[in-house]
């Protein structure tokens, strides 16, 4: 299994906590890596939030590829962070020779468009780009968008964090929104874009369990969108499902639930919406999931969701305090975060519920 | 002291074409009722008396010929004549024979010889009156005397054609090579990181769809006040059990063993909340049950012949309810090119009836007349059947498995007018009621590589689930119809139609290695392939529909056994990975993982 923290907070906050909130849930990943979304930038990036975010880890070539194909596409740098890092013997931590968390400029002719073209410029630039490191194994990029930024690393958790100085809790690293996952590789060999969270287009998803209907999920998907691609981990199939539904069907968010784990069809029988749900279940049967998930996702209008699979075959705990949302695999996750929270308050997402955060930190419950 | 009668000798008739068996076990259960046979005929063969100087007529037809010789063991029979009376084909027929025997009479050993006439069972060596190996005769015998063995040394194929008749015979196709299903296994097992599932407890969706299915982006959906709202119509769409009875008219069955699939199929509906779908087959339907509630668990079969649509258009008005659905046959798959075929002694006055036809032999042409190309047929039929039911019953096709299945599946799934429901594939394992046999041994296509083909033919072209795939042709043939189902839908089938075990549930005794297979003679031992009253009678309707019930129950569990350690609540529909081969060709042909 893997184990997953989340924090949403009306102030930025360092990745220390997710780091803090791992490390109490370590028996239930293996050590061999950590991965994080930070949304809502502070820090370092918080005077950048509508330059994309560049967040790539590359070799000297593959920084070449990528900085002549943006280049080309009229893309100037804008700000460039160099992260301070502690680099001692000893470190359990696969690292790439260089890091780059870099903002641009669009390029001059996209400065005036609408959001919309720019969202498709964004995704097929990272698209090609990935194309590009790949020939040769020349590095990875997770995001580039604004506001964005994406770390994963193969390796031990605190050793990520001590590399990256992540301990610290005024680090240049900040956000009001932060999704982080450690591992436990069991199905996938290790490679960095089999690692939670999965970003694409301002969605950001990550889950904890497996899909056994993810052959089924992937071979509709593959031809839905240019952008779901990879298909490294089963839960890629949740993001690009999220994706599909809001993004591309513009359907609302809560009807998200009802594609993943569709009604039984006794109890879709009774529903007042049944025949919008049974037109769902039809036609977005090849959608559906099966077996056990915790699924986490960021909007990208930076709310945040939670929900489950149909039998709640997964935990995942929600503590909140006034400034501060924290959702954890395990509550000693969540008691790492907010120690001194009203423990009668803590919301435990049932199998027919999708939970969301709000930008209020308000947390809703909405029922299937 | 009483005299001895001992036979010391036996000299029997040297025609007769018996051995002696050693069955020594006497029948214990009571011999079943039975009906006297079809007339036999009078035949002009000449026995051969021991020890007589004649001609050897090697070339005359003898039992030897045959592909099932009758052992007859006279030792313990007590010519009750109950298996003469059984043998709907003439296949035996009673007979006299001398019988030599030296007997002592008296108090002191005077052996006298003597010749006594004793009566024995023979088979009848005329090709047209061949044992079919049904069992018949060994089931109502009392003493175990009697019983067909199968001769793998035959020469049928070479007399049955003397008269240059082509033999026709109707079950299954003979002698197929390797059955592909026997090969996967489910290796796929949900265990730590996935827990399976508990087929006692969770709960199952065992539901499918039957339809043409929308994709989400052409969904006439419109968002009000954050919530989806439907604007406009959708094609019909019926969720159904994913096995369901495959096509067998009335006229190839009796009406009793339709009578009692329907039956079966309304309990498990309304009691057992299964919505299990059965077929008309080509040759409609009683009015009785067209104008009833119970219409609405039959889908209707519109084949090349029309035959029983005339009353059903004529029902209409009457209809309460609407079909479950429309099949138009174009071809199936134990006889893939070929029309249907009634033979006209199967074509009693009930059948003429539904059907509105004189008695004669009913020959369905090979192809609906007026359809000349795949997008007539769309247009034309699928448009016709959709407005007849006025868009509210889905109308699917069904075809034969062949080479060609996966271009007539692509030109259907561009489907422009949404009136495709589904497409039916059949395969060379499917049976029929009648057929040459030429077609049936030696024409068709494995089921298996071509539903495969076809699912990922759809899967290019992200369509998969948009017109559903439902196979069938073989399925249960092992009997273990849950496996073979569950094996076809993860290899991309919404759903999978059986026929032949049903009716082996009401007792046919056909199988694939020759046994039977008569259902086009109209002499169907067992009452479920004939309009003979006499041998229909032989069906008790309730205990078949019972069997049939009881089946889908235990299959039911069965389909919930296989899901439950995949973990998987709904249909896998597609999931190959769920599956393994041990035949690394087949592996790679369905591209499935290969284990050993």
């Amino acid at each position: 299994m893997c184990r997953m923290a989340a924090i949403k907070s009306k102030n930025p906050v360092a990745p220390a906590v997710v780091l803090r909130m791992m490390l109490a849930m370590q028996e239930g990943h293996d050590n061999s890596g950590f991965a994080m979304v930070m949304q809502d930038l502070g820090g370092a990036f918080a005077n950048f939030k509508d330059f994309p975010l560049l967040s790539m880890a590359c070799t000297p070539l593959g920084l070449d590829r990528a900085e002549e194909y943006l280049e080309m596409l009229g893309f100037t740098p804008k700000f460039d962070y160099q992260p301070d890092v502690d680099d001692h013997p000893g470190l359990d931590f696969q690292k790439m020779p260089i890091y780059v968390f870099r903002n641009y400029r669009y390029p001059e002719s996209y400065v005036s468009r609408p959001w919309e073209e720019k969202k498709k410029l964004l995704v097929s630039s990272c698209l090609e780009l990935r194309k590009l490191l790949s020939v040769g194994d020349q590095g990875y990029i997770y995001s580039f968008w604004p506001d964005v930024l994406t770390l994963k690393e193969v390796g031990d958790p605190r050793d990520i964090g001590t590399y990256f100085q992540m301990w610290n809790e005024n680090h240049w690293l900040q956000a009001r929104v932060i999704s982080a996952q450690c591992r436990q590789n069991t199905n996938y060999k290790i490679v960095r874009y089999a690692a939670h969270p999965f970003f694409l287009e301002g969605y950001t998803l990550m889950g904890n369990g497996e899909d056994t209907f993810f052959q089924k999920n992937k071979d509709y998907l593959n031809g839905l969108h240019p952008g779901y691609i990879g298909f490294e981990s089963d839960t890629q199939s949740f993001l690009y499902t999220l994706h599909y539904v809001v993004e591309q069907l513009g359907w609302p968010l809560n009807y998200y639930k009802h594609v993943i784990t569709p009604l039984t069809f006794d109890e879709l029988n009774r529903h007042p919406d049944a025949p919008v749900l049974q037109h769902i279940r039809q036609s977005c049967q090849n959608l559906e999931i099966n077996g056990p998930n915790t699924v986490v996702f960021v909007l990208p209008d930076n709310q945040m969701g939670i929900v489950a699979d149909a039998k709640k075959l997964r935990p995942l705990v929600i503590g909140q305090q006034e400034d501060l949302v924290a959702v954890a695999s395990e509550v000693c996750g969540v008691n790492m975060a907010i120690p001194d929270r009203d423990y009668t308050s803590d919301v435990y997402p049932g199998e027919r519920e999708t939970v969301l955060i709000n930008n209020r930190l308000e947390v809703q419950q909405w029922l299937q | 002291m009483a005299p001895i009668n001992r036979p010391v000798q036996e000299k029997v008739d040297e025609m007769q074409p018996f051995q002696n068996g050693s069955q020594s076990a006497q029948k214990t259960s009571q011999p079943v009722a039975i009906t006297p046979a079809i007339g036999f005929q009078e035949r002009s063969y000449g026995p051969l008396r021991a020890g007589a100087a004649g001609p050897v007529y090697v070339n005359k037809t003898h039992p030897t010929d045959f592909p099932w010789k009758i052992e007859w063991n006279a030792e313990p029979c007590i010519r009750c004549g109950s298996c003469v009376a059984a043998c709907t084909f003439g296949a035996i027929e009673p007979h006299l024979m001398r019988q030599g025997q030296t007997v002592s009479v008296g108090n002191f050993p005077t052996p006298v010889t003597d010749t006594h006439v004793v009566m024995a069972i023979r088979q009848v060596p005329d090709s047209k009156l061949a044992c079919r190996g049904c069992t018949m005769c060994e089931r109502v015998c009392p003493t175990d005397s009697i019983h067909p063995v199968l001769n793998e040394q035959h020469r049928f194929p070479l007399v049955a054609r003397r008269g240059g008749t082509p033999v026709k015979r109707g079950g299954r196709a003979h002698h197929i090579p390797v059955r592909a299903l026997d090969y996967i296994k489910v290796g796929r097992i949900s265990q730590m990181t996935d827990p399976a599932l508990d087929a006692a407890r969770h709960t199952f969706d065992l539901l499918t769809p039957l339809g043409r299915n929308l994709p989400a982006r052409e969904l006439p959906f419109k968002v009000e006040n954050g919530k989806l709202v439907m604007q406009g119509q959708t094609p019909p769409m019926q969720w159904i059990y994913p096995v369901m009875i495959g096509d067998m008219s009335i006229g190839a069955l009796s009406w009793r063993m339709w009578e009692a699939l329907a039956l079966a199929v309304a309990y498990l509906n309304e009691q057992c909340s299964m919505p299990v779908r059965m077929n008309s087959g080509e040759g409609g339907m009683p009015k009785r049950l067209l104008t009833s509630e119970y219409l609405k668990y039959f889908i209707i079969q519109i084949a090349s012949g029309h035959f029983g649509w005339n009353r059903i258009i004529k029902a209409m008005p009457q209809m309460v309810t609407d079909p479950a659905g429309i099949l138009i046959k174009i071809g199936q798959g134990a006889k893939p090119g070929d029309g249907g075929l009634l033979p006209s002694q199967k074509v009693a006055p009930h059948i003429q009836a539904i059907r509105g036809v004189p008695q004669a032999d009913l020959l369905s042409p090979p192809n609906h007349q007026g359809l000349y190309s795949i997008e007539e047929s769309v247009q034309k039929m699928f448009l016709s059947m959709n407005a007849a039911f006025k868009f509210r019953v889905p109308v699917a096709i069904k075809v034969a498995a062949s080479s060609t299945s996966v271009s007539v599946y692509n030109n259907l799934i561009r489907d422009p007018y949404h009136i495709v429901g589904g497409f039916f594939m059949d395969g060379i394992q499917g049976g029929t009621g009648a057929a040459h046999e030429v077609s049936m041994d030696h024409t068709g296509h494995p089921i298996l590589s071509k539903l495969r083909d076809c699912y990922l033919a759809a899967v290019e072209q992200g369509k998969q689930g948009q017109i559903p795939l439902f196979v069938g042709g073989g399925f249960g043939d092992s009997g273990d119809l849950a496996a073979d189902a569950f094996k076809a839908i993860c290899l991309g089938a919404s759903g999978v139609f059986s026929a032949k075990i049903f009716l082996q549930l009401a007792g046919c005794v056909g199988n694939e290695k020759g046994r039977c297979n008569a259902c086009n003679t109209g002499k169907c031992p067992v009452g479920i392939c004939t309009q003979d009253p006499r041998l229909v009678s032989r069906l008790d309707v309730d205990a078949v529909a019972q069997n049939i019930v009881d089946y889908f129950l235990a299959m039911d569990s069965e389909l919930k056994k296989l899901m439950a350690p995949i973990g998987n609540s709904s249909l896998p529909i597609g999931r190959s990975d769920a599956l393994i081969s041990m035949n690394k060709s087949i592996a790679d042909r369905l591209q499935i993982a290969y284990a050993c």
